[in-house]
């Protein structure tokens, strides 16, 4: 598996994984804008309008079919969260050439339905077809509304809300619900035309083809997209809380209570020496079904249905998320941090350090075996510099000592607690 | 042992059968950095009547592979489950209607895994106070899926499509049929359908198939064992027993099923026909042919529709399903549209590019070790290759689609499954 990186104007960059190992090849195009309550919302409907038909295939039947043309070739919107960075992307996974039945090239359309769907919409007037606009607005707004539906990601989200209320962290990715419902093809092209100027894109292939057939295919297809922009990607990083511990609690016609803890890392990043060993300690105190959340709160004390912990490691942060009873909030609550003062006390044993090593490193080795992972992983390495990547991080990973994992969990700040509990009692 | 080269997919397996019956596939993949087992018997939710250890014909209650799928963690020395959670590795298993699969993943400690998983399927380990535990779990399990309206909806469809084949019978049983269960019934299903010539062991990654052949005949019983007969009932008629069946249960808008009976593949034939039907279903419901987009247009679907082919021994059926204010009507329009495609024949630029577009899909599923696995593992159940699918279909003919289309896609053979809201 070899990297290839070029940089195609200011602000524009190609990375390409060269790889025999799959039998498809994905490509993505991904710009990057800084995650605001201005540009959020149009930022996650903007994919979703493109989905529905360009110029060339202006409805989804035409669409579905040119992709069919393809062997099948899957075409759909991303829009992921990294950082303080909302990230708009088309993914296109299809086979390789190899697998063509008629021996023909496939990448270079796909490419071309690609730029096609990014590059030339179906019109109306000039802008966006309002009924699309419309219709997809509704649909974002449904989506939105329905992250109240699962309580788990509802809880984690309020305690993200709270915790970094002010930092552009707490932003929804998707936006917001009434705008988008009411917004208008004239904005909505409004805000289409600036991200194609101003935002920072990110090319990726991963597959067999050779980094130079990429990037001609590429230069080919987006032109549009390779003008120099200043598109710094930034994310603040706040080490300590500000202040004391904060504890918020909602009230919901729920059944079962959720409680989730929020921890700043001690300004502990991808980037940084101690990344390694913070990924050890999460998965030894929360982050694996042999951690101490996992069978001392949840197995040994039945204070929770469910405990675990989980790092954001751009920004920062863990964050503890369980189900409790409604009357056992106090005593899980205790029991939860008890288990993080173990960790910083070095209260684990060998046996406990080793899985948690295997079971990042497994993690780490896992996702090298998808296809749609190191895509993920690219991107994020892309927009973060991060230094320590595949066999290297894990060759880290698994030098990790146990002081090593105390003084990570040491840095670990509990910064603000959620607690959502029900309507009566 | 032999080895397999699939050139047009450049893929290589590696396959044999011990001397006590057990056949092994290994899909060797050197660049992978994960390992991944699958251990499965040809036992499903629809294999109630089989003829035991004596000869004699023996009937069970619905529900027992189920069951017995959740009772093979269990070992003399506690739960497999544990012990190779604690190996780094997280097992699991599924029941279908026709086969019963085990496995598990990893990046490390492959050969020990292996070993692990090998043992506690062959080794049963019974108690009745264990079976009692299980039958409160099983029983909230089948309780859950009683309250999804989907599962629901499914097996109201296959309860009216079916008269006859076991397959109209939950994979879970229900609460009455699995109180039944004793640890008696599970050691002699057990004895019947989980030995080596009735199961098949599939292994795919950077992994040697000679060894996964050494650990196979090490932890295995060496007695040469065969297939076992299950009886699936009276022959089934060609039609379905009921045309329409409705429930009325909390849901928003109603939900349907729409069923279409086919007719069981001929020996060897089970691939092929699956590919037809397929590709019948991407023809009449695939989000790039006319009839999905048009009901959509009228508001008669909405996004959350979706179609399959689904077959076992001696049954297979094409089912679509989503949500509708109208079920009759889309069940209305479906039919005409088969009907008008049967006498004016299947567009063949639609069918060539549906075609390339379902071979394309199958290519891209083999980049999953598990999915390939537990498809070789199906086909060898019927006798066939997976990985034949690209020469099956070079040689599959726009008249297949449009035969199948005419005999299956008709009004006696189409059942309809409704969920209505209460108000």
């Amino acid at each position: 598996m070899q990297q290839h990186w070029k940089r195609l104007a200011d602000g524009v960059e190609l990375a390409a994984t060269r790889t025999d190992k799959f039998k498809t090849g994905v490509l993505s195009v991904t710009l990057t804008i800084p995650l605001n309550t201005q540009d959020a919302t149009p930022g996650a409907l903007i994919p979703e309008v493109l989905g529905r038909g360009s110029g060339r295939y202006p409805d989804m039947e035409r669409l579905s079919a040119a992709a069919d043309a393809l062997y099948g070739a899957s075409l759909g919107p991303v829009v992921r969260q990294r950082g303080e960075s909302q990230c708009v992307s088309f993914l296109c996974s299809f086979i390789d050439d190899r697998y063509a039945l008629d021996g023909s090239a496939v990448l270079e359309p796909a490419a071309e339905l690609v730029g096609e769907v990014l590059l030339n919409p179906a019109r109306q007037d000039g802008i966006f077809r309002r009924d699309y606009v419309k219709s997809e607005g509704g649909n974002l707004a449904d989506r939105i509304r329905a992250r109240v539906n699962d309580k788990r990601g509802w809880a984690v989200f309020r305690l993200i809300q709270e915790m970094c209320a002010g930092e552009a962290y707490a932003v929804d990715k998707l936006g917001n619900e009434e705008w988008a419902r009411a917004m208008t093809a004239e904005e909505l092209w409004a805000a289409y035309r600036s991200l194609l100027s101003g935002a920072k894109v990110t090319f990726y292939y991963g597959g067999a083809a050779q980094p130079e057939r990429v990037e001609d295919a590429v230069r080919h297809t987006f032109g549009p997209l390779l003008t120099g922009r200043t598109a710094p990607v930034d994310c603040q990083v706040i080490a300590e809380p500000k202040g004391p511990v904060r504890t918020v609690t909602d009230a919901m016609d729920v059944t079962q209570g959720k409680l989730a803890l929020g921890f700043r890392t001690g300004g502990v990043t991808l980037g940084s020496g101690g990344y390694p060993a913070l990924l050890v300690c999460n998965a030894l105190y929360g982050g694996s079904a042999n951690s101490k959340l996992f069978l001392n709160v949840r197995e040994k004390m039945s204070l929770c249905y469910y405990a675990s912990s989980a790092l954001d490691k751009i920004k920062g942060l863990m964050v503890v998320s369980s189900g409790v009873e409604f009357s056992q909030f106090d005593r899980a609550q205790e029991a939860i941090l008890a288990q993080l003062d173990a960790v910083n006390q070095g209260n684990f044993t060998r046996d406990e350090l080793t899985a948690a090593i295997r079971t990042v490193a497994n993690t780490l080795r896992s996702r090298l075996d998808s296809q749609g992972q190191l895509e993920d992983d690219q991107l994020t390495r892309l927009l973060f510099h991060s230094d320590l990547e595949g066999e290297e991080l894990i060759q880290a990973v698994e030098s990790v000592s146990a002081e090593q994992v105390a003084a990570a969990a040491q840095g670990l700040k509990l910064d603000t607690v959620y607690r959502l509990t029900g309507k009566e009692g | 042992m032999d080895k397999l080269e699939y050139t047009a997919l450049n893929q290589t397996v590696h396959r044999c059968v011990l001397p006590n019956g057990l056949s092994i596939y290994v899909d060797v993949r050197p660049e992978y950095g994960k390992q991944f087992a699958f251990f499965a018997t040809r036992y499903g939710g629809m294999d109630l009547r089989f003829r035991g250890e004596d000869g004699e014909w023996l009937d069970t209650p619905a529900g027992v592979a189920h069951f017995l799928e959740h009772k093979t963690f269990d070992t003399e020395d506690g739960s497999a489950l544990q012990r190779m959670a604690a190996n780094g590795t997280d097992p699991n298993a599924f029941t279908s209607s026709a086969i019963t699969g085990y496995y598990f993943d990893g990046v490390r400690g492959f050969e020990e895994n292996l070993r692990m998983l090998l043992s506690f399927v062959s080794v049963p380990w019974f108690t009745p106070a264990s079976v009692d535990k299980e039958q409160g779990i099983i029983g909230q399990e089948i309780r859950m899926c009683e309250d999804d309206p989907n599962d629901e909806a499914y097996y109201r469809l296959l309860e009216a499509m079916y008269v006859n084949h076991p397959v109209r019978n939950r994979v879970a049983g229900t609460v009455e049929s699995i109180s039944r269960i004793t640890a008696d019934t599970l050691y002699q299903c057990h004895q019947a359908f989980y030995r080596p010539g009735n199961m098949v062991l599939c292994a795919a990654g950077n992994i040697d198939p000679h060894r996964v052949v050494d650990i196979a005949r090490e932890v295995l019983p060496a007695e040469h064992s065969t297939a076992t007969a299950a009886d699936h009932g009276q022959p089934e008629p060609k039609w379905v027993g009921e045309k329409l069946t409705r429930k009325t249960m909390p849901v928003s808008i109603p939900l349907f099923t729409l069923g279409f009976k086919g007719s069981p593949a001929a020996k060897g034939e089970g691939l092929r026909q699956r590919l037809v039907a397929e590709l019948v279903c991407d023809v009449l419901f695939s989000t790039s042919a006319p009839l999905y987009n048009r009901l959509y247009e009228q508001g008669l679907l909405n996004s959350s529709f979706g179609s399959f082919y689904s077959s076992g021994p001696d049954c297979a059926f094409i089912v679509a399903e989503g949500e509708s204010r109208n079920p009759e009507q889309v069940r209305r329009e479906v039919l005409a549209e088969a009907s008008r495609l049967g006498r004016e024949g299947i567009a063949p630029e639609l069918w060539e590019r549906l075609k390339k577009a379902a071979y394309g899909t199958m290519v891209r599923h083999l980049n999953s070790m598990e999915d390939t696995c537990i498809e070789l593992a199906e086909a060898h159940f019927n006798g066939e290759d997976y990985l034949s699918f690209p020469q099956i279909f070079q040689s599959i003919e726009l008249a297949d689609g449009e035969t199948l289309l005419r005999e299956w896609c008709v009004e006696e053979r189409t059942a309809l499954s409704v969920i209505d809201p209460e108000d």
